[in-house]
């Protein structure tokens, strides 16, 4: 197929105010695909979006659905959208973030269309890289749909450019409330920590911190790094911290330039969460624990000596 | 109201997935099987729901061969009424599994259906919300928390940046996450009187659905193994090795 055969469409993440980062790496997974690239945005009262929107590197064109029933992103009505817009598109791309995952799988059997989740590398415009059982194997799988639908792994794919395209923006009026579910609340933590998912480091504790008040250490630490804390499973199920801290095949997946594990032992859903990060670093008090197994810097220690020693010589 | 679980039988969370030397797919081979865990969280809110008198009836469904009727009888055992098991040796993908489970659902008509946000062997997380479009009902997925009232659930789901709360109309097809509750361990008397409870097996062709794979597996191998690293003496050494050989801080 050459590239001229394709031509995608990107359902952008947004809070109504800005583009999702996530997005960005959806845009170069659909560039890699090749052909032209649309986004579509639906939100209330979202056009700073579109804007932001039309300047991402690459795309053509912007469809902007500004109407309330939008507003909360809820997935039977963003669904019924996408299929609205997908006819005359070859690959329909969004992030496999919550707000994709959720939505994606709905709009694809609205579409009778498989979805493939979570791609790691283009092999071509109908072949994909996935990730399956956590991790520990990748398939590659070739769709014979005539829409691809794709949900994109964005540690995988870097940011595209968020300045330098001119996109036009097209208001499309498509739409109407399914009145199946209604957005009730949003509980976000008050937190002004660095983005987990974007952070260039990430300092995870496990069960081995044995409270949410010695999750400081870890806090005082990331400080002086400029870095995102992050959680094992185990250390938000014990309530330490709050589940969006948590990496893992149940959590976020991550790839920070530098991860340090303290007090995980590295179960293989942890590991499916933070293995591609560049350097890992385990500081555990058991020699035996997993986690050292994927380290490259593995320090067997007492995390509560370890960790402010190690904040007294950062700080030098 | 009548609940239908669906459930999945995957390779057992603890045991390491390995690759078979031809590419083909995972050696499943004598490997350790067990339901899927997040399958086991919806099964147990359905247990719990029954306990609260929200819910008269479960059943739990699965789509597969060989031995699928073991971990229906495990759901049994943890509780359910009864199990159906629509049998194919075929390894369906999710939309497919989602049109066999519209079946399913059109002719035992429950109020809610639950099923785990994903299984942990194709990582998919497809089926519950393909399921929902399918049957034109409401969706919520990811949840750690569920509330069912006369013709509402109230979920709060795990999203990116916290947790979301949103209201679905009944009936509605909802996903669970692992947080939702501790699924409780079966005891062997449980195990005994599973036995006794109905599983009806429904062949796959029966249906008359199109549940052809829209995807070829070309390949499948395993990532490439990080390098081996070392261990280092002292907390001055971790810092130097960040600074001087990782240059990462």
């Amino acid at each position: 197929m050459s590239n001229l055969a394709q031509k995608n469409l990107v359902v952008v993440e947004h809070d109504n105010n800005e583009v999702a980062i996530a997005t960005l790496n959806a845009v170069t997974a659909a560039q890699q695909i090749g052909g032209d690239i649309d986004l579509l945005i639906a939100g209330e009262n979202c056009a700073a979006v579109a804007e932001a929107a039309a300047k991402i590197a690459g795309v053509a064109s912007v469809k902007v659905a500004d109407n309330a029933i939008f507003g909360h992103h809820l997935a039977e009505n963003l669904a019924s959208l996408i299929v609205d817009c997908a006819a005359g598109y070859s690959h329909v791309l969004a992030a496999a973030t919550t707000f994709g995952k959720n939505v994606m799988p709905r709009a694809s059997a609205l579409l009778d269309k498989a979805q493939i989740s979570e791609i790691v590398e283009v092999k071509s415009p109908d072949t994909f890289v996935r990730p399956i059982y956590a991790g520990n194997a990748l398939a590659t799988v070739q769709s014979s749909d005539s829409i691809k639908m794709i949900t994109v792994r964005t540690i995988k794919f870097e940011a595209a450019a968020a300045e330098g395209g001119s996109a036009t923006i097209e208001a499309i009026s498509s739409g109407s409330d399914s009145g199946l579910s209604s957005w009730v609340s949003q509980a976000v933590s008050n937190n002004d920590q660095v983005d987990l998912t974007s952070a260039k480091i990430v300092i995870s504790g496990g069960r081995g911190m044995q409270s949410g008040d010695n999750f400081h250490m870890l806090h005082s630490l990331a400080d002086k790094l400029g870095a995102a804390v992050g959680a094992s499973r185990a250390a938000v199920d014990s309530g330490f911290v709050p589940n969006e801290f948590q990496v893992g095949q149940t959590g976020k997946v991550i790839a920070p330039d530098l991860y340090i594990a303290v007090g995980i032992s590295g179960a293989i859903q942890h590991l499916a969460g933070m293995k591609e990060s560049k350097v890992i670093v385990a500081i555990n008090n058991d020699s035996e624990a997993p986690i050292f197994q994927v380290a490259d810097y593995g320090l067997v220690a007492d995390l509560f000596e370890a960790v402010p020693e190690l904040d007294a010589a950062l700080s030098n | 109201m009548k609940i239908l679980v669906c459930v999945k039988r995957v390779l057992d969370p603890q045991v390491k997935a390995r690759v078979k030397a031809d590419g083909s797919g995972v050696d499943l081979a004598n490997a350790k099987m067990t339901m899927n865990p997040f399958d086991e969280n919806a099964l147990e809110e359905s247990l719990r729901l029954r306990e609260a008198g929200t819910v008269d009836e479960i059943i739990v469904v699965s789509v597969g061969g060989g031995k699928t009727d073991e971990t229906l009888r495990h759901g049994l055992a943890m509780g359910a009424d009864r199990a159906i098991q629509v049998v194919t040796d075929e390894a369906l993908e999710p939309l497919a599994i989602a049109k066999v489970l519209k079946s399913i659902v059109d002719k035992e008509a429950p109020g809610l259906v639950l099923a785990g946000k994903q299984a942990i062997d194709d990582d998919s997380n497809q089926t519950a919300q393909m399921l929902a479009a399918l049957l034109g009902w409401s969706q919520s997925t990811f949840i750690s928390d569920l509330k069912v009232d006369a013709d509402t659930a109230t979920t709060i789901r795990e999203v990116d940046a916290g947790l979301e709360t949103i209201r679905v109309k009944l009936p509605a097809v909802i996903s669970v996450d692992l947080r939702l509750n501790e699924p409780r361990y079966v005891k062997l008397p449980d195990v005994m009187k599973a036995k006794r409870k109905p599983m009806d097996k429904i062949e796959l062709d029966s249906l008359g659905l199109d549940t052809a794979n829209r995807m070829t597996t070309i390949e499948v191998i395993a990532p490439e193994a990080r390098a081996a690293g070392v261990i280092v003496n002292s907390v001055s050494e971790l810092v130097d090795k960040l600074r001087n050989e990782a240059k990462v801080i």
